[in-house]
């Protein structure tokens, strides 16, 4: 055997290997499954309608998911993030109906708060070093309360409605609230493909992607070669706060109306899709597209086991069971990859 | 001299953790800090690093007395450091860690990958290291390559002083020699080398000058020309403290 030959051998498991390390793996191999198992199971399923219906939970699930690995990726969580869609749904239904806003101004005012609490929850996290998760399980604790509370004293009720007869509706719907033309498929989607790329971009081709990883990776090594790490932190959480006004105010501006305990649980579910997207717990590897993938067979699931007609009590163990096998596969592939080479 | 100390020392509190230390490192010279744990290595090294400032003595820079305000402020003047736990990112590729905080940006942020990939290759195999893929993460990378491309980084982003913190300490012997390489390779080109360990083994042979430290202060630095491998060892390991020591051990 020549050496070239075996040179040739090596290269192609190299290859191989950068392929198989790739965080987004699993989830595509997970997309793949829970499509054949549905569209082999359901007409409705695989036809352009069901599409469109499955791809609007993922689109809304899907903006947060890539927010939410970009700051798990820089080693942080944000329990708040679902509450806080809530949050800015109703900051922008009440100043809209009680206090005569343009729905434009009012979201204005939603993405002031939304970035206010990012910003809060960043400077806490980076000054007292506390670990995220207890930050903002108590941001998410207090909003939940904010909500509820501010909600009943103005209304006397536990949601806000009526935002359809406010100056600015239509215009702020065909944006954020609507379909493309009348194909049937959500805006929101394009918000999120758009998320998806820009996030995608932002981590593998600029500076601030080196440091999100670095700082997930080794946040001291980081900062002794001079990352500005407080910063970075700081943009995440109020990138994730900017996702979670984007999708709250899609959601009112679709529904009209928002309840008081909407968005509570969903944090989770932020989660959960990154972690199958690839992103690992203890932060500095993973990927926005994987984060999408995940938000994807979320979608399929939740409407596809609707359209089998199954009791939807099943998405929960679903869910569970999804977490569990990408926990272990993403558990493989970094070991795979950090294996030494001798 | 690119950096010296004059009767340089720190206390923290009430403790002197350094006294009356002086030393000197001069371009394409490699001056050694020797020391037990304790000696007074690190906060040496961090005074030289910028990292505390030093309370008593001089420090130079090319001749003139300064104060390092901040590791920044050190790098600015050309003084690098490699700590022992290195500052790399394990999960990330070596072209990635090689331009951490430095990244080279076209407009509007946009990180310039290929160039950082063609120039990390460069770097690399100018130094005479043989890394067979930069889109590797580092965590697959042995000890003695990562302290090297570290090494390797430090060159290339114009330090001039390069501070090496027990580069050799947690390596195998044959790692330990492909550090050594680097550091006589960084002489080479120019740059002047603190090398602290506390093995007389790896110091002697790249070595210009040697310090001694113990408990905070200095017990000699002297040329090649002045000390031969064996009093080092002894001056190292304390002398008489080892003699003590094999006594003690001795079978009955």
């Amino acid at each position: 055997m020549s050496s070239a030959a075996a040179d040739e051998r090596l290269a192609d498991v190299g290859r191989l290997r950068r392929l198989l390390i790739r965080p987004e793996l699993g989830a595509v191999v997970g997309a793949v499954v829970v499509f054949s198992f549905f569209a082999g199971q359901s007409e409705v399923f695989r036809s352009v309608a069901g599409i469109a219906n499955w791809l609007d939970p993922a689109a809304t699930l899907g903006i947060m998911a890539v927010a939410i690995a970009l700051l798990m990726i820089g080693g942080e969580f944000d329990l708040s993030a679902g509450v806080l869609t809530g949050t800015t749904g109703l900051v922008l239904v009440t100043l809209a109906t009680r206090f005569g806003f343009n729905v434009w101004l009012a979201m204005l005012a939603g993405l002031a708060v939304a970035l206010a609490v990012g910003f809060a929850n960043g400077l806490i996290v980076t000054r007292t070093r506390l670990p995220s998760f207890i930050v903002t399980l108590g941001t998410f604790l207090m909003l939940q309360g904010l909500n509820l509370g501010v909600t009943k004293a103005l209304t006397g009720t536990v949601q806000v409605a009526g935002l359809r007869g406010a100056e600015g509706y239509e215009s702020a719907r065909a944006v954020f609230g609507g379909t493309v033309g009348d194909s049937g498929f959500r805006v929101a989607i394009l918000w999120w493909v758009l998320a998806t790329v820009v996030a995608t971009w932002v981590l593998m081709r600029s500076r601030a992607g080196n440091w999100i990883f670095a700082v997930g990776g080794n946040e001291q090594a980081a900062r002794a070669v001079g990352v500005p790490a407080a910063r970075t932190k700081i943009a995440l959480f109020m990138t994730t706060a900017f996702a979670a006004w984007l999708v709250g105010s899609i959601l009112a501006l679709r529904y009209t109306s928002v309840q008081a305990s909407s968005g509570i649980g969903q944090e989770f579910i932020y989660i959960i899709a990154a972690v199958i997207g690839g992103c690992l717990l203890t932060g500095g590897y993973g990927s926005a597209i994987g984060a999408s993938i995940g938000a994807v067979i979320f979608g399929m699931a939740d409407k596809g086991i609707v359209f089998l007609g199954w009791d939807a009590d099943w998405f929960k163990f679903f869910l569970g069971a999804m977490l569990l096998l990408a926990t272990l596969a993403n558990r493989l592939v970094r070991r795979y990859a950090e294996e030494v080479k001798r | 001299m690119i950096l010296q100390t004059r009767d340089v020392g720190k206390s923290f509190g009430s403790v002197l953790a350094l006294r009356g230390v002086s030393m000197s490192v001069a371009a394409g010279q490699v001056t050694c800090v020797l020391g037990d744990n304790g000696a007074g290595k690190s906060t040496l090294i961090k005074i030289l690093a910028g990292v505390h400032q030093h309370d008593s003595g001089e420090l130079l820079v090319d001749g003139a007395p300064v104060r390092l305000s901040s590791p920044r402020d050190a790098l600015d003047r050309g003084i690098a450091t490699v700590y022992q736990d290195l500052a790399m990112i394990p999960l990330m590729s070596v072209w990635r860690n090689f331009f951490l905080g430095s990244e080279p940006v076209k407009s509007m942020g946009r990180f310039d990958v290929a160039r950082a990939r063609r120039v990390a290759r460069e770097e690399l195999r100018a130094m005479g290291i043989d890394i067979r893929d930069v889109d590797q993460p580092v965590g697959t990378l042995s000890g003695g390559e990562r302290q090297s491309v570290a090494i390797a980084r430090a060159v290339h982003f114009g330090a001039r002083a390069l501070i090496l913190d027990e580069p050799t300490s947690a390596l195998g012997v044959k790692q330990a020699g492909v550090v050594l390489r680097y550091i006589a390779k960084a002489r080479d080109r120019g740059l002047g080398v603190v090398f602290i360990t506390h093995n007389p083994h790896h110091a002697y042979p790249v070595g210009d000058r040697f310090l001694l430290l113990n408990r905070g202060t200095s017990i000699g630095e002297y040329g090649k020309a002045d000390i031969t491998r064996e009093e080092l060892t002894t001056l190292m390991a304390g002398g008489s403290e080892l003699e003590q020591l094999e006594h003690e051990l001795r079978r009955e």
